[in-house]
């Protein structure tokens, strides 16, 4: 299934709502889009809703972390909310489970961003 | 399922598309050799990732390249073959996706996925000179174990004739 992108604003915070696949190809290429249209307009609180996203490779694992470095370069935060099971598991065993901060909690996680 | 062995191979060009082809396929063949969806899931990124690294780091993504995907169910295993047409690799070569200096690498993760998903794996050289990733899975059944502690088991599917 291709991946979906919608954002909405909460605050100072943009949540994105990615649904589908993060895969090698569309997947990676559209949420790079995003992240680097979101700090293109100087939004540089990011929180991404994994909630539907069932499943990432390794070429979507790289462009969280190439989204993630860039977030941070432009002095914001990328964050993660909802994991499935199965992205949870490879955060884990990949160790980015202590890289990214994650919620399972949408007020929790606005409320973390400063 | 007999206890005849199977054999399927496919020669995939070096495009994106070939990474799903060659997931998909594995996946049906996975699923009608009894593996369980955490394992079908855990095969399937492991093929997708072996095609991954043959289109990109093998071929060089050079269209005029191919990837050579094979499959052997034997009485015991499933066991998977990705070929490329590039220079090849040592496996000992990769750096470690997992230490400090390395966690916010962008790349370099495909290699450690295959390796925590399926039962064995090896890069070899292959024919064509380019390397040969050769992985496997133990098919799930009575008596049946998972060496690398992951591969549970969601089903009993009946192995012999």
């Amino acid at each position: 299934m291709a991946l979906r992108a919608t954002n909405r604003e909460a605050g100072q915070v943009t949540v994105v709502e990615l649904g589908g696949r993060i895969t090698l190809g569309d997947g990676s290429a559209l949420l790079r889009k995003t992240i680097r249209g979101l700090l293109e307009d100087q939004k540089t609180k990011i929180l991404l809703n994994l909630a539907d996203v069932d499943y990432i490779d390794s070429s979507g694992i790289g462009e969280l972390v190439s989204g993630y470095t860039a977030v941070k370069n432009h002095g914001g935060d990328l964050k993660l909310l909802h994991l499935t099971k199965k992205v949870r598991d490879l955060l884990q065993i990949t160790k980015l489970y202590t890289v990214f901060d994650v919620y399972s909690d949408e007020n929790d996680a606005l409320g973390s961003f400063r | 399922m007999t206890t005849d062995s199977k054999h399927l191979e496919i020669t995939l060009e070096t495009q994106v598309e070939s990474v799903n082809l060659a997931e998909e396929m594995c996946l049906r063949v996975a699923e009608a050799a009894g593996f369980g969806e955490d394992d079908c899931y855990r095969i399937g990124m492991s093929v997708r990732e072996g095609v991954i690294n043959a289109f990109h780091y093998g071929n060089q993504e050079r269209p005029e390249k191919k990837i050579y995907l094979a499959v052997d169910i034997t009485t015991e295993k499933m066991i998977i073959h990705v070929l490329d047409e590039g220079t090849g690799f040592t496996l000992s070569d990769v750096p470690d996706p997992l230490a400090e200096e390395n966690l916010l690498s962008t790349s370099g993760r495909g290699i450690f996925l295959m390796r925590a998903f399926m039962d064995e794996f090896d890069v070899v050289q292959g024919r064509t000179g380019g390397a040969e990733i050769v992985m496997s899975k133990k098919l799930p059944g009575p008596g049946g174990s998972f060496p690398n502690g992951q591969g549970g088991r969601e089903s009993a599917p009946q192995q012999g004739a």
